[in-house]
């Protein structure tokens, strides 16, 4: 028995692959949810009316894609150059400080149809920063990006509990450490009323289409795409890889630092260190499930936020930790591996 | 000035060094020999993570403490397998491979904790590891209780990391893994399988990350808590470049970073009122950083690393 790679690609297969992935997923998360001792079926009920069942719970389904959506792309645009940036938790939440000190401080007195652009395009360039570092590395010293991204998630984390634990602390807070709050302007609109669903969900689908048509019709998008398949026969294509490379690095950090921003102003309106429950990971699951596609980063995005907000009416009811969310999302990472790999290779015997 | 000296002359900081290095000393050598062998091992943090809650379940079930290790490298043995499976037999992207493994590793070792250990004010404990004397050596003024007053996983560590040396340099097999590293090809013309050697090592190297998480719970701390290894396997996989692949070089590297951990550790009771305590933790991450990018350009690489290998293509 032995693998063999496939001609071509069929089309039936890549649709098939994100879904058999996913039942995959969740057949294994249903044996755990089994030793654990509760009904399978019954906790995927409960999962999904927990994330749709409601009014209430359907918009909250929809406010936690926003920032899955976005640090989604930030790891598709990426790994798709083969750039590997890992550090879309630490973009995150530098993108999400610097909007709380311009929008609680310095702009705070700007009106919110110059406010909110300002503290939008502030929070993708503090993104931009963070990713400008690894890639410097790569290029300047040849020091693999992994983990100087990585690494750097640790120290913007940090960062952030200094700042509002120092000059950002808000003094009204009694002695907990969050920023102050950014000023009324700056908070996105809500898309309905009396729920936490804001503005930002619709940006992150645009920006997704932007992204796709980004990587579909423009020189960058092929030059990107060269760059990922073959850096070596790209350079003697004439591709300026490492000009391509910065800019990829800027499209996926600036993305990943506008995922802060927008969750501090649709969501919060102030930073602490439990913003993010680990959104810059969870992107790069969501990167994976849609291959890298900046459409299915929307599907993929909806699927994560569906387990993570389901899980928790699902816990309450059942007694089975919410970390099952946790875990089948990252098992449905690697199904989707292997998924993607049998969409491009077959077993003969 | 007087403060600083007081810190270095002080037995508990190198005893403290040990105590940090133990851990890393394990990441290092077990992402250390999956990449002699061409494979990178980013499952390291979640696979540390697991042998850190598997090994303490055991012990708090009632298991001594050696079977709780055995357990734990157990544990990280079958989360190499798979490891394996995806990037030896699959030739899947090793980056994302790792990464999946160490979001599943540890988001499952959460789950299993919260499944048996519900939500409670303080977290339950068990009784680690205690310190060895070693006999004449630990009375010693100074040098006794800073390096021969360890727990028996640090004694065991130093060990590992001059065995492994021994072993990569100057027995056969050491040389058919570093083969297996550098040319594939090359080795396999040679009569080795490199699938069965990328398979060992890997599976051996998880073993030993996932002891290196082990360690954190069963004798560094006595509990477990989510999120308690920090980034450690990272550091590891920094070390690794930092010690140029070398298992001797990897135990110095080490000792040295656990040096200036535990140093700002104490330093930050000195100067806590002056400088946020949040700069002192960001050194060690730093300071990889760094590390990586003195060494990186100078490192000899294993030439086949993240290479997948499949007999007959190339």
């Amino acid at each position: 028995m032995r693998l063999e790679r496939r001609d071509h690609r069929p089309l039936y297969l890549v649709v098939a692959a994100p879904i058999a992935a996913v039942i995959a997923a969740l057949a294994i998360a249903g044996v755990l949810i089994a030793l654990a001792g509760a009904p399978v079926f019954e906790a995927y009920w409960r999962i999904l009316t927990g994330a749709f069942g409601t009014r209430l719970s359907a918009t909250e389904t929809l406010t936690r894609a926003t920032p899955l959506m976005l640090t989604g792309l930030a790891a598709a645009v990426a790994f798709r150059a083969r750039l590997w940036n890992i550090g879309a938790e630490g973009q995150f939440y530098l993108g999400a400080i610097t909007v709380a000190a311009l929008g609680s401080k310095l702009l705070a007195g700007l009106p919110a149809a110059l406010l909110i652009p300002a503290l939008l395009v502030a929070g993708a360039v503090a993104g931009m920063v963070l990713i400008l570092v690894p890639l410097w590395l790569r290029l300047r010293f040849s020091v693999d990006e992994v983990v100087t991204s990585l690494l750097l998630n640790f120290v913007a984390l940090l960062f952030v509990s200094m700042l509002i634990d120092g000059v950002l602390k808000d003094p009204l807070a009694f002695g907990w450490p969050q920023s102050m709050p950014v000023s009324d302007h700056a908070l996105l609109p809500k898309l309905v009323a009396r729920s936490r669903l804001h503005v930002g969900f619709i940006i992150a689908i645009a920006i997704a289409f932007a992204v796709y048509f980004l990587q579909s019709r423009t020189v960058f998008g092929l030059r990107s795409r060269a760059a990922g398949l073959n850096p070596a026969g790209a350079v003697f294509a004439g591709v300026p890889l490492g000009m391509t490379l910065v800019k990829v690095a800027c499209l996926s950090g600036g993305l990943a630092g506008l995922a802060g921003a927008i969750e501090v102003m649709g969501v919060k309106g102030y930073v602490t260190t439990d913003l993010s429950p680990g959104f810059g990971y969870s992107g790069i699951i969501v990167a994976m499930l849609a291959n890298l596609h900046p459409i299915g980063v929307i599907a993929a995005a909806l699927f994560t936020a569906t387990m993570f907000v389901g899980a928790d009416g699902m816990s309450r009811a059942l007694g089975i930790p919410t970390y099952i969310a946790d875990v089948t999302v990252a098992v449905s990472l690697l199904t989707m591996l292997i998924a993607l790999f049998f969409t491009q290779y077959r077993i003969r015997r | 000035m007087m403060a600083l000296i007081d810190i270095v002359s002080s037995a508990g900081l190198w005893a403290a060094v040990l105590r940090i290095a133990t851990p890393l000393i394990f990441g290092t050598l077990g992402a250390l020999l999956c990449e002699r062998a061409g494979v990178l091992n980013l499952g390291i943090e979640g696979i540390m993570t697991f042998g850190a809650m598997i090994g303490w379940l055991a012990v708090f079930h009632g298991a001594d403490l050696w079977t709780g290790l055995l357990i734990a490298a157990f544990a990280g043995a079958v989360f190499g397998l798979l490891h394996a499976l995806l990037t030896v037999t699959l030739g899947l992207s090793q980056h994302v491979t790792g990464l999946g493994i160490t979001l599943f590793a540890s988001s499952l070792s959460y789950f299993i904790f919260r499944l048996v250990v519900p939500l409670a004010g303080t977290p339950p404990t068990i009784v680690p590891f205690q310190p060895i004397d070693i006999p004449l050596l630990s009375g010693l003024p100074f040098l006794g209780p800073a390096l021969f007053a360890q727990t028996a996983p640090t004694y065991l560590a130093i060990f590992l990391a001059l065995a492994m040396g021994y072993l990569i340099f100057r027995t056969p097999l050491g040389l058919t893994i570093r083969m297996t590293g550098e040319n594939p090809h090359a080795a396999e013309a040679q009569g080795i399988d490199p699938i069965r050697i990328r398979y060992g090592a890997i599976i051996a190297g998880s073993a030993l990350m996932a002891v290196g998480g082990a360690f954190l719970t069963l004798s560094a701390f006595n509990s477990f808590f989510p999120t308690m290894v920090q980034g450690r396997g990272w550091i590891s996989i920094a070390l690794v470049v930092f010690a140029s692949w070398q298992p001797g070089r990897a135990l110095l590297g080490a000792l040295l970073f656990a040096f200036f951990d535990a140093f700002q550790l104490r330093l930050q009771t000195v100067l806590g009122g002056v400088v946020p305590y949040q700069l002192f933790l960001m050194t060690p991450y730093l300071l990889s950083i760094a590390a990586l990018a003195v060494t990186a350009r100078r490192a000899r690489v294993p030439q086949a690393l993240m290479q997948p290998y499949r007999r007959g293509e190339r």
